[in-house]
């Protein structure tokens, strides 16, 4: 570990809570030096107490305004390119905001970027999936060059909250603000049960399921065993159930221990969400579903005959 | 608006299943089927119907890559659009030099819109866009499954880890499209045909003044760690044992 590197972590934020993918990028961070600070821009002063206390951080750097009150990229990226010119690394989480704002970060740097650390080799090398994880690329960036990334959450565990670093309050820095980009509203609904990207267990459904209402007996096993529950595409494009939910190249990447596919024929671009799973359980009444290839648990069944039989084996 | 760029990229078709070439150099490419990368297929629907529905002239396509990719491009041409740049570059690019590349012709074209993919199949990047927006300092919307454009403003409905967000941008505008935005239409024999009278401009990287000397290297590409092949089980009760053996069910 090179300990005069400086990183730089970009805190994700949503409704007043720091998101657990900020933790997993701090992770990724420690390993590649132990100078790590955690930028946290928002309008919220209540964050910084929480940032605080992530274990492997140095200083919380704060800057509280209400431009931030959404995480705008085109209002970020300059402020934050500004405050990275003391550091060597930026790194951000690999979700929707991170990948949203990032690019942007390395095109005010004019630097090339990495999407998706899944392993630090060295402080330059780096491991990172293409082709939907299906290939595994490792990559030197050159000596010298500032490096901005973000980190693949589902590869890193979170870090502890037992620190209590020192948190610095800095002044919005003079670059220009564009006033282009409006926020105009979020809907997202209020999840009663653990978020995806967390949960130990996944309850996953698709296009087999058949209907919205289907999924009600998706709902009732995850209660019973305090899981979330997530989706294949054709399921979200079905309407059955929200965006939020799709798992795959293109919805979420999780890795929970235990995962159950019902009704999903595991076509590459859903796979590429669960690869990092513990124990993937299957259930298809196709016997030639290729979900089964890559199960370590398999079940042909029709699941509504299934469901309900495991339910009551649960009691 | 009078134009709407769309960059496409010639990726490795989303059905075929990747080989890795035996001294982990790189992934095969030669005799796999190639295709435009999808999410530049959507994006290039959005600018058709935009055009289409009146409220755009012209639908510009651009792509960087080696000779080929002009097949990508016929194919663009095909579904629609009025002409075609191409790029000619033979191996792949980092995205911050398609990004500086695209820069050039967004200088000469002026286009109100830019669509592109949210990312491309291949490297997963999802960089571009962002960053060609960036350069210009214009707004930008990733993630698209919704767009309404009223006068000088589009409203883009985004699908976000948290659920659909809602944004206002001002156009000069990039947008990123991701799946849910719309299906592309098939191409019809008798468009292929009027495809090959379309124009299709050929550039050289060089005269375009972008430095492309590589900041990342690849030092090996390997196949992912297989994972242990599993069992098959007869029903729920087996499976319940099953589980609380392995410590993932409490007794
Ligand atoms: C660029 C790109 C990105 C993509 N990204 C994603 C992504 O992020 N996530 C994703 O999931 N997909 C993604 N896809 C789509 C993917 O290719 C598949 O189309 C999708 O995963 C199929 O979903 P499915 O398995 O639910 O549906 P299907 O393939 O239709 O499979 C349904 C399965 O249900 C089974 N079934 C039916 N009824 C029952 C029953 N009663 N009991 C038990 N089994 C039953 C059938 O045997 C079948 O195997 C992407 C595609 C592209 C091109
Ligand atoms: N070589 C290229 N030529 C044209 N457009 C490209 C090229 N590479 C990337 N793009 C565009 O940028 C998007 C994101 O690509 P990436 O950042 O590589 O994931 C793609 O969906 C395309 O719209």
């Amino acid at each position: 570990m090179t300990s005069d590197q400086k990183v730089l972590v970009i805190a994700e934020h949503f409704q007043g809570e720091i998101i657990s993918s900020t933790s997993k990028a701090i992770n990724c961070a420690s390993q590649i030096s132990s100078q790590v600070d955690l930028l946290v821009l928002s309008n919220d002063p209540n964050l910084s107490d929480h940032a605080s206390r992530y274990d492997g951080i140095n200083e919380v750097l704060v800057i509280n305004d209400d431009l931030f009150e959404n995480s705008i990229a085109s209002i970020m990226a300059p402020v934050i390119a500004e405050i990275a010119s003391s550091y060597d690394y930026v790194l951000a989480p690999s979700t929707t905001f991170g990948k949203d704002l990032t690019p942007r970060v390395s095109a005010v740097l004019d630097v090339s970027q990495i999407t998706d650390i899944m392993e630090v080799i060295d402080s330059r090398t780096f491991k990172r999936p293409v082709y939907a994880g299906n290939a595994i690329e490792t990559i030197e960036i050159n000596q010298g060059q500032k490096v901005v990334a973000t980190v693949r959450p589902a590869s890193f565990k979170d870090v502890g909250d037992s620190n209590n670093a020192s948190v610095k309050i800095l002044d919005l820095p003079s670059v220009d603000i564009p006033n282009h980009t409006r926020f105009k509203g979020i809907q997202s609904e209020v999840k009663e049960r653990p978020d995806l990207q967390v949960a130990s267990v996944v309850i996953s459904g698709g296009r087999g399921v058949g209907s919205a209402e289907n999924f009600e007996i998706l709902y009732q096993l995850a209660d019973k065993l305090g899981a979330s529950v997530g989706a294949s595409r054709a399921a979200v494009d079905a309407g059955y159930v929200p965006n939020d939910m799709q798992v795959g190249q293109t919805g979420k990447i999780i890795a929970p221990d235990l995962y159950f596919a019902f009704g999903i024929s595991g076509a590459i671009q859903h796979i590429a969400g669960i690869k990092d799973a513990g124990t993937i359980v299957a259930v298809n009444k196709d016997p030639d579903a290729p979900i089964f290839e890559i199960a370590d648990i398999g079940i042909v069944a029709d699941l509504f005959e299934f469901i309900p039989d495991f339910l009551s084996k649960l009691d | 608006m009078e134009k709407i760029l769309v960059c496409i990229k010639r990726v490795i078709d989303y059905n075929v299943k990747i080989r890795i070439k035996p001294d982990e150099s790189g992934v095969i490419t030669d005799g796999v089927k190639m295709s435009i990368n999808p999410f530049d297929e959507i994006a290039l629907e959005e600018a058709l119907r935009i055009k289409e529905s009146g409220n755009a002239n012209e639908v510009i396509i651009v792509s960087i890559g080696p000779d080929d990719t002009q097949q990508q491009l016929r194919t663009g041409l095909a579904m629609g659009a009025d002409r075609a740049i191409h790029i000619e570059h033979p191996t792949p690019l980092e995205p911050i030099q398609v990004a500086k590349l695209l820069s050039r012709i967004v200088e000469q074209e002026q286009p109100e819109l830019i669509l592109m993919g949210k990312q491309a199949i291949d490297d997963d990047a999802n960089q571009t866009g962002q960053m060609l927006a960036q350069i210009f300092s214009y707004p930008q919307a990733t993630f698209a499954s919704k767009i309404t454009l009223t006068g000088n403003t589009l409203e883009v409905v985004r699908e976000v880890d948290q659920g659909l967000e809602i944004l206002d941008v001002d156009l000069p505008a990039i947008v990123t499209v991701d799946l849910r935005l719309n299906e592309p239409r098939y191409v019809k024999l008798p468009d292929i045909m009027k495809a090959k009278k379309k124009p299709l401009e050929v550039l050289d990287p060089v005269s375009l003044d972008v430095s492309l000397d590589p900041s990342i290297k690849v030092l090996n590409v390997s196949a992912p760690p297989p994972r242990q092949s599993g069992v098959m089980l007869e029903d729920a009760s087996q499976l319940v044992s099953s589980l609380k053996e392995k410590g993932l069910l409490n007794d």
